[in-house]
């Protein structure tokens, strides 16, 4: 009994240590005045102004449209790629695993000056400068490794003898992997796609050095802000997402153990 | 037979192309041109004094910090996860399950404004030390010092090692830890000797998803140390973005980017070993 509440008390104060700056931003949202200590009552104003802040909503359509884009095209890219390389052999697959794990494991800084010195140097060959499209292509480039890391589990075991049968019974590759190899591994191409747009959403440093002048994403728009004192229309868009996840997390969750049941 | 063989290949070939072009245009030849710029000067002529800038009492400095604050909270995140673990192992959830991602939820909201809510949080006249006033207790006085950057560190990275190491635990088959106890072993035997050299992949890569980019962050230094604290990350971008000494900025990055490898080297070989021994 003792034991079991004291395993409770962790976890809620686990949680509450989690929780506290979410809950901070919440309440800080709905504060009248612009200080981040006086509460001087509540107020609306912030989310009234989200969207006639011009900043803040090029800041939200840039950060939105660059995550599903780049998590879209790095699926397409990763899943036939982990599909080619589970099929190679071992000095290929070796070879291929290494250069994906590097910047899955290298600091993001240094993915992110590297990224950088590569489009200066081939900007001023062929004359294009840091813009919307360097931030893309970067987070292409980081997405794509997590996408194949997901898919590449879900290609061992069976699936390579039921996809040989299934062009034996006269299909063709591609009504094979469509009917197939697809089906088995449509999990890991979820889950890889949720990766990446989570990973997209959320990266500072990558965008930070990739970036052109006046293109911001929320994460670049926040870090100019915090000299000043961030605008709390960003708290107020933050807690806005915050509780979209949270409904869409219950939902399919819900859903979910109905399903089961 | 044979046919079907080397068009199955080219088929590979085929899907295996996009991912190879962006792979060489955007990780090799970016990971070259860091290379170049190390060991060249403004002027393009070759010199080792990038490299040698890394270990100079200034930046030298600002990377041992970063290795302390970074290994410090490595270590407080692998203990808190082992009981988070334990006790979620312990509620016999299914997989899926909504309460796991009440870990995972925090991370849907912007990192950098919850980092920056810490400051709010933190700061003299911030709002912990508003609630200790009123109840008369004395004030914490952390922000712009080491805790409150390790705070922030352990805060934003805790989820990365909750992560593997619930994954890797929940996967140890109850009877095995029964037959542990069956056997006389106590919890800490059990945990010493079942529970922790099976969890050993799971806390690996913890580490390697905690330590490095704890090690090389910029927003938690810059924003909980109160702009004061270089550690190598804030060097590294002061070099780039505000000094503009691209030559010296990759030098630094270049030996860095060895450290991390080197240190991923080695605890893989240790994982390796430890799995061995296991089997």
């Amino acid at each position: 009994m003792i034991k079991k509440f004291f395993k409770n008390f962790y976890l809620f104060l686990i949680l509450l240590f989690t929780y506290i700056p979410i809950i901070t931003m919440i309440v800080l949202s709905f504060n009248n005045s612009k200080s981040r200590v006086k509460w001087t009552g509540f107020s609306l104003k912030w989310y009234k102004q989200i969207f006639s802040d011009r900043f803040i909503v090029d800041a939200l359509i840039n950060t939105i449209t660059i995550a599903l884009i780049s998590s879209i095209i790095a699926v397409l890219i990763g899943t036939f790629a982990a599909v080619a390389i589970s099929a190679m052999d071992k000095k290929w697959k070796n070879f291929y695993l290494g250069i994906t794990n590097i910047p899955m494991l290298n600091a993001d800084i240094a993915t992110g000056i590297s990224l950088l010195l590569c489009f200066i140097t081939f900007g001023a060959m062929f004359n294009f400068s840091l813009s919307y499209y360097t931030i893309l292509i970067s987070h292409i480039t980081f997405n794509i490794p997590y996408v194949i890391l997901s898919v590449m589990p879900k290609l061992k075991g069976q699936q390579k003898i039921i996809y040989e049968a299934a062009l034996d019974l006269g299909a063709t590759d591609f009504v094979a992997f469509y009917k197939v190899v697809l089906p088995e591994i449509m999990p890991g191409v979820m889950s890889g796609f949720m990766l990446a747009l989570t990973m997209s959403l959320d990266d500072f440093i990558i965008t930070h050095f990739t970036k052109g002048a006046g293109v911001n994403t929320l994460s670049t728009l926040i870090y100019s802000q915090v000299k000043r004192g961030v605008n709390p229309s960003m708290y107020a868009l933050s807690s806005i997402i915050f509780i979209i996840v949270l409904i869409v997390l219950l939902i399919s969750n819900f859903l979910k153990s109905a399903n089961s049941k | 037979m044979n046919k079907k063989r080397s068009l199955k290949i080219n088929k590979n070939l085929i899907y295996v192309m996009p991912y190879t072009i962006w792979m060489f245009g955007f990780i090799i030849i970016p990971l070259l041109f860091i290379i170049y710029y190390s060991f060249t000067n403004k002027a393009g002529a070759f010199t080792l004094n990038n490299i040698f800038a890394f270990f100079s009492p200034v930046h030298f400095k600002s990377f041992l910090l970063s290795v302390k604050l970074a290994l410090i909270s490595t270590i407080i995140c692998i203990l808190l996860s082992y009981p988070i673990a334990l006790i979620l192992k312990n509620y016999k959830l299914k997989s899926n399950s909504f309460f796991i991602y009440i870990f995972i939820l925090p991370m849907w909201m912007n990192s950098l404004l919850r980092i920056f809510a810490w400051l709010t949080l933190l700061e003299k006249k911030g709002i912990i030390n508003l609630v200790l006033s009123f109840f008369r207790l004395p004030n914490i006085n952390i922000i712009n010092t080491e805790y409150a950057v390790i705070l922030g560190l352990v805060y934003n990275f805790l989820p990365f090692m909750i992560l593997p190491i619930y994954n890797s635990i929940i996967k140890i088959d109850d009877n095995t830890i029964n037959a542990a106890y069956d056997l006389g072993a106590n919890f800490f035997d059990t945990f010493k000797r079942v529970i922790f050299p099976l969890s050993i992949p799971g806390m690996v890569s913890g580490i390697a998803m905690v330590f490095i980019p704890a090690l090389t962050t910029i927003i938690i230094s810059y924003f909980l140390g109160g702009g004061e604290m270089l550690l190598i990350g804030n060097v590294i971008e002061q070099e780039f973005i505000q000094t503009n000494n691209w030559n010296l900025g990759s030098g630094i990055s270049l030996v860095l980017i060895i450290f991390i490898f080197i240190t991923i080297f080695i605890s893989s070989k240790y994982y390796d070993l430890e799995d061995e021994a296991v089997l």
